[in-house]
């Protein structure tokens, strides 16, 4: 019998907050179908944008407006960002699992190669991939405490240092003197994905394991700045459920932590569910090209001061199109299994399959051959 | 241009009064910005000084122009203080823009923080130079704190709203002994040129320039403007007639 997602598991740090009442029952209220094109056309006509606005922009109705919407956010994203993009590469140090989540490819009842680097082969993978010129690192996990605990994740953190200038992470949630004990090490930036803000739909997704508890999940980027975070990173797995109701969700957990943390930096994913190891066993919604494109500008115009990331998930044109518009950043030389890049063999598995392969060379050229400048680093660790 | 018109900052003189921004436009558009400008400071977000060797920014300044790192990142004095540090020993020099910033949304300055890192910098003979939100008694804090200009702002950076905080700038320049050098919100030439007007001695502009469609054509402009202004405000103003004046004086009836 499977346990109650909504109660927390001992050792999870509790938040006593009203927030997350306040994003699903706002997201449950949310209906996408009572917009016209006249709240669109308001939305966009308003310098500030409300909740109400931004789920105008993610309404169907929206859609009949695409060109304007463009408009409007490649003006927001010029006026923060000029034309910067920025970029980075995932690192992944270890594919255990403890959760079953039906549709990851890391799920720990999926048969695949498990593998969990040592310090000697982290090093090896960050000089290699220091060698391309890229100087920011996002340090993932599967989500196993017992395979990848938080002092390993903190070594790996403490090498990343020496070759890089920006750490994000992207790990299984933690309590916040874990997360200040790895921003002692270096780290910056958490993002955790909520994956769908549905907690029916999340009960029958993620069956067991930690990452089963949602409310704990949904606190994590309040827990990684009260652990003294510089910025946190929202997004839900567009397709596992409604993804207009899903991407509200996101940019309203966003902006209410925008407003009680004002000085965090926000940043969106944007992923689309893709194929992966076993996840033909579930259904899902698939999200089209123009809705995620819809979905990237909504979250630009409504809070345009936030970094957003374009997945490896989409293809190239999709990706040098999307970063003229609304994406602030870019990844590159992506290779999502564990050891790929300075360990001649890889070792483990991949959690999912990517669609753009370009190494950093590429990606970069295509930057600048689109009037766009590439930045490596626009942080100081002080 | 006018002969011994300098704009002095921290004892270092300087012909033009346009300070050019680095950031939000391409590496290899810098050198023709700054030409076009004529300008002879220009500033850096140290975060953005890379040690790595590509896409370095300070790779694109060309020589003998005065870089102003700017702390931009910082949430507090201490971490402004930490960054003005470094900069000096990558060899920046000594010129210092403090920037704390704690709002993401607004990237509003802090007054409060911004004095107190004026204050340790200036100690250490940096030339210091605070942007921060004209309100007098901040500006008279960072000026006994050892300041050598101010950088109030016009409108929210990058917003391109110009002078929306004219009133408040206009009591700077007047009350304050240091150039006013008015940094954020300058969106259009015509707006730096009123700031230059109003006695402001220098203008900075970044994003105006950054989102326009020609940054080099739009770099000239701003300079032209800004020129336009310092003449105009060093000519004198000539009078505005908001009424017109009637033909029999009204006092005169006491003499008849």
């Amino acid at each position: 019998m499977s346990s109650d997602h909504m109660i927390y598991m001992p050792d999870m740090e509790i938040k006593e907050s009203d927030m997350l009442d306040i994003v699903l029952n706002k997201t449950d209220e949310y209906d996408e179908s009572k917009y016209n094109d006249n709240d669109v056309l308001k939305a966009l006509k308003k310098e500030n944008l409300t909740p109400y606005d931004f789920g105008a922009l993610l309404s169907s109705a929206a859609l009949n407006h695409l060109e304007e919407i463009a408009n409007r956010s490649i003006k927001e994203t010029r006026r923060y960002f000029g034309n910067n993009i920025y970029m980075f590469t995932p690192l992944y140090i270890s594919n255990y699992c403890e959760n079953h989540c039906i549709y990851c490819g890391f799920n720990c009842n999926n048969n695949i190669k498990r593998a969990k680097l040592n310090y000697t082969e982290i090093e090896k993978e960050m000089y290699e991939i220091s060698k391309t010129g890229l100087q920011e690192i996002l340090l993932l996990t599967g989500e196993s405490r017992k395979m990848s605990d938080v002092s390993y994740i903190g070594e790996a953190v403490k090498l990343a240092k020496k070759f890089f200038k920006t750490i994000g992470i992207e790990v299984y949630p933690m309590n916040s003197d874990e997360y200040e004990y790895l921003h002692k090490c270096g780290v910056d930036y958490v993002t955790v994905f909520q994956e769908t803000y549905n907690a029916d739909k999340y009960k029958t997704l993620h069956l067991s394991g930690h990452k089963r508890v949602f409310p704990y999940r949904f606190y994590s980027q309040e827990r990684a700045l009260e652990g003294k975070m510089r910025g946190v990173g929202f997004a839900a797995l567009l397709g596992l459920y409604d993804f207009r109701k899903d991407a509200f969700a996101t940019g309203l957990h966003a902006y209410l932590i925008q407003r009680r943390f004002p000085h965090a930096e926000i940043a969106f994913s944007c992923p689309r569910l893709r194929p992966a190891a076993n996840n033909d066993k579930i259904k899902y919604n698939e999200v089209t090209e123009t809705q995620l494109l819809q979905t990237v500008m909504a979250y630009r115009i409504f809070m345009p001061y936030a970094n957003i990331t374009i997945s490896t998930r989409e293809c190239q044109r999709v990706r040098d199109n999307i970063i003229k518009i609304a994406a602030t950043k870019i990844s590159a030389g992506v290779d999502v299994g564990i050891g790929g890049h300075g360990n001649n063999n890889a070792k483990g598995d991949e959690q999912f399959e990517i669609s753009d392969t370009r190494n950093v060379k590429e990606v970069y050229d295509a930057i600048i051959k689109q009037g766009l400048q590439p930045v490596m680093s626009d942080y100081i660790y002080v | 241009m006018l002969n011994n018109d300098k704009l002095i900052i921290g004892g270092h003189e300087f012909d033009s009064r346009f300070i050019l921004g680095s950031g939000k436009y391409s590496l290899d558009l810098i050198k023709a910005a700054i030409e076009s400008a004529k300008a002879e400071i220009i500033t850096l977000a140290l975060r953005r000084a890379a040690t790595g060797n590509i896409a370095n920014i300070l790779d694109y300044i060309p020589k003998g122009i005065t870089i102003l790192p700017n702390t931009s990142g910082a949430r507090n004095a201490d971490e402004a203080v930490r960054i003005a540090r470094l900069s000096r020993e990558i060899g920046c020099g000594d010129f210092v823009k403090i920037e704390v910033i704690r709002d993401s949304k607004y990237l509003l300055p802090d007054n409060y923080e911004t004095t107190k890192a004026v204050e340790i910098l200036a100690k250490e003979n940096f030339i210091v130079m605070p942007y921060m939100y004209p309100d007098l008694n901040a500006a008279r804090d960072m000026q006994n704190a050892g300041a050598a200009a101010i950088m109030p702002l016009g409108a929210p950076i990058g917003s391109n709203k110009g002078l929306c905080t004219k009133e408040f700038i206009k009591i700077l320049i007047d009350e304050i002994n240091l150039p006013i050098i008015i940094d954020a919100g300058i969106g259009a030439p015509s707006q730096a040129c009123e700031a230059m007007e109003m006695g402001a001695a220098a203008v900075m502009a970044n994003t105006a320039i950054a989102t326009s469609g020609d940054i080099v054509l739009m770099a000239s402009a701003f300079k032209k403007a800004i020129e336009a202004g310092r003449e105009a405000y060093i000519s004198g103003l000539g009078r505005i007639i908001d009424k017109a004046e009637a033909s029999s004086p009204l006092t005169g009836f006491l003499h008849e």
